[in-house]
């Protein structure tokens, strides 16, 4: 992946952050991203972001979970091996109930913390550009990326009238896949990366 | 639409002088900085517990399940009492952070990280006795269904027993991930702020490369909501399903309907006496005092008092049933064999009576609710009553029979059993420690999230908006959501 140029600001209170988004905004430039100790509501749609599908996913692991149970054991009940249990009808849907919660349940919940992690991009040895090691801490650390028509001076000027604490130009990778980040360990070993 | 206030009248969640680093800097020392000679007193006695439990289980391997005192009329001892008594414990740390999420309490922030572990570990310790039960403990995998070359045969999905073996493992599947994912921030919190190439390597991997993008939490919240609307019927199931083993029988004193509710209180109970001992000792030893507060612990401590009531009319529906069926077989188990107390298991009914329903009763008072020794030693008490209502559930149904003929001899535990649930509590604990020592036994970006809404130093500011009129107030405070 290709490497940017980043322009970050850091802020120390939501009451400030709000107002901030906006004016960077308005002013047309792209918020990248901003990174935040918890979540911040609302910060989502003040940067325009639309809302996650995740719950959607979900639903569909759910009644994936559903249709796996009801399936699999009817077919073994009724087809593959019909056991005589008392007499009871080969086909007793109320007593496979609870295995039919249980595993609706775990496929609903197994496949989206997977979905999430893979949406994220999270996984165990992932590497990642950390603008700012406060992000997880107590700043909100807003990240814009700067294009060629981009004045870095102006922008950095905007986020400190706008009530940044700290502000900073960054290079790093804008987007990144696992295994892919940083191949050539540019950023790990500080070198001059040409833009 | 979302309001950012809380009103004057409710008890700051977190107490102090706060801002976002200080909450950072109390959670994380204790981890950050070597563990004191109590930890390692107290370790040192769990793994002892652990492999004491370990060479039990030897025994009971090694020469089969005649190792424990188990005979043919009782057929489920101590082994069931602790399964059902674990798992009842492991239901209060998904309660607290699902059902209490959903219902939008505040308050769980401050327990929730250390009652989700502490279900994880009661949950392994739980599964450790359906196990080791069966005897030949090699083919346990023999309880999945999977396509095999015996037939091939499949299991028997109308039976509570396979239930149980989907509801345990779904519990704990879903259990684990959701402690995890909520672990996730504050692992990377952990992380950048690591003194050695070491922490930072190891807790790089635990934290899955987190950094707090805005999208990331906004899909971390959706998680969570997801996953604790999963939960909350999941945590019932799971109890409901336990109770099943026994209401599904035809055995007087187990076959009752009243089992589902009556069990899934008494689970509650247990969990939270069980998070009630762990967190006022926790709170002390890390000096976590301002997060975990005398509100919270005031508040499980209603929790214990409500669940506790409710376990006490069921004891008192089943005797009442006992009597009003005219069955005689039911009648001579509730009537002579629990609640006689000169009967052999006599003591054990009124032990669990005295522990579960009378001495809870203590918590009306609010003085009480908000006493630390008195709810420790509470939190003891109830514990111990609830184990003594699981033997008393299995051992007195079971030990007299329809036939005096298979009338049991009196029963007590063999060293081995003893040694088994010793060993239980050496993993839970050892696991607890382990956890407390490598891991945030407070969810430190959720009580970041609360802190300007609950904290005490944040409480006079809202008095401004107090003297607000509605509309700007709303104005003023809303956000279209």
């Amino acid at each position: 992946m290709a490497q940017k140029k980043f322009v970050v600001g850091c802020f120390d209170e939501e009451k400030v952050l709000f107002p901030a988004v906006k004016q960077v905004r308005a002013a047309g430039y792209k918020i990248k991203d901003v990174y935040t100790p918890f979540a911040v509501h609302g910060l989502d749609h003040a940067l325009g972001m639309r809302e996650t599908s995740l719950h959607t996913a979900g639903f569909i692991y759910g009644i994936t979970g559903t249709a796996t149970a009801v399936s699999a054991i009817s077919w073994i009940f009724t087809k593959d091996w019909p056991l005589n249990i008392g007499g009871k009808p080969h086909f007793a849907l109320p007593a496979w109930i609870p295995i039919i919660f249980e595993l609706t349940v775990l496929f609903a919940a197994v496949g989206m913390v997977m979905t999430f992690c893979w949406l994220c991009q999270l996984a165990p040895g992932v590497k990642k550009h950390h603008f700012h090691k406060r992000a997880t801490d107590d700043l909100f650390v807003m990240v814009i990326e700067c294009t060629e028509k981009t004045n870095a001076e102006d922008l950095v000027a905007l986020l400190k009238s706008n009530g940044a604490v700290e502000t900073d130009i960054q290079i790093a990778e804008e987007g990144w896949w696992f295994g892919t980040y940083d191949k050539n360990d540019d950023l790990y070993n500080n070198k001059q990366v040409a833009l | 639409m979302h309001i950012k206030y809380e009103s004057q009248l409710r008890e700051p969640l977190v107490y102090g002088e706060k801002n976002f680093h200080q909450v950072t800097e109390d959670i994380l020392r204790p981890i950050e900085v070597k563990p004191s000679r109590l930890w390692y007193i107290g370790f040192f006695i769990a793994v002892t517990l652990l492999l004491f439990g370990v060479y039990s289980l030897y025994r009971e391997v090694t020469y089969g399940v005649g190792q424990w005192n188990l005979n043919k009329t009782i057929g489920w001892g101590w082994d069931i009492t602790n399964f059902v008594w674990w798992v009842g414990i492991g239901h209060a740390g998904t309660l607290i952070s699902a059902v209490l999420l959903l219902f939008r309490q505040g308050w769980r922030t401050g327990v929730n990280r250390a009652a989700e572990a502490m279900t994880i570990f009661a949950v392994m310790c739980a599964g450790q006795f359906p196990i080791f039960h069966m005897g030949r403990v090699w083919l346990a995998f023999f309880i999945m269904p999977y396509p095999n070359s015996r037939g091939p045969l499949w299991v028997n999905f109308n039976s509570p027993l396979l239930w149980d073996v989907f509801a345990i493992s779904t519990y704990f599947t879903v259990s684990l991930l959701f402690w995890y994912s909520g672990l996730l921030p504050d692992l990377a919190t952990v992380r950048d702020r690591a003194f050695t190439k070491l922490r930072k390597k190891l807790y790089g991997i635990a934290s899955f490369g987190w950094t707090g993008s805005t999208k990331h939490w906004q899909r971390h919240e959706s998680l969570s909501l997801v996953l604790a609307g999963l939960s909350t019927p999941l945590v019932l199931s799971v109890h409901t399903i336990v109770s099943f083993d026994f209401a599904t029988s035809v055995i007087p004193g187990w076959h009752t309907t009243i089992f589902p509710p009556y069990f899934v209180a008494g689970a509650i109970f247990s969990g939270f006496a069980m998070v009630q001992s762990l967190l006022l000792v926790v709170r002390k030893v890390f000096g976590l005092t301002d997060y975990i507060t005398i509100g919270h612990i005031d508040l499980m401590n209603k929790v214990i008092v409500l669940t506790g009531s409710i376990v006490g009319i069921a004891y008192l529906t089943e005797l009442f049933m006992g009597w009003y069926s005219q069955n005689k077989y039911e009648g001579y188990t509730f009537w002579y064999s629990r609640a006689y107390l000169f009967s052999p298991y006599g003591w054990s009914y009124w032990g669990m009576m005295a522990c579960n329903v009378l001495s809870p009763q203590i918590f009306w008072s609010r003085k009480m609710r908000r006493n630390v020794f008195v709810t420790f030693f509470m939190s003891i008490i109830v514990n111990i009553g609830m184990w003594f209502e699981r033997f008393v559930i299995i051992v007195t149904s079971l030990y007299r029979d329809y036939l005096p003929s298979s009338w049991s001899v009196y029963y007590s535990p063999s060293i081995w059993e003893i040694g088994f649930y010793m060993g239980t509590f050496g993993l839970f604990f050892t696991c607890f420690f382990l956890f407390a020592k490598y891991f945030p036994v407070i969810a430190v970006a959720e009580i970041k999230y609360v802190l300007k809404r609950s904290g005490e130093s944040y409480k006079p500011e809202f008095e401004k908006l107090e003297a607000q009129t509605l509309d700007s107030f709303v104005h003023d405070n809303a956000h279209a959501h």
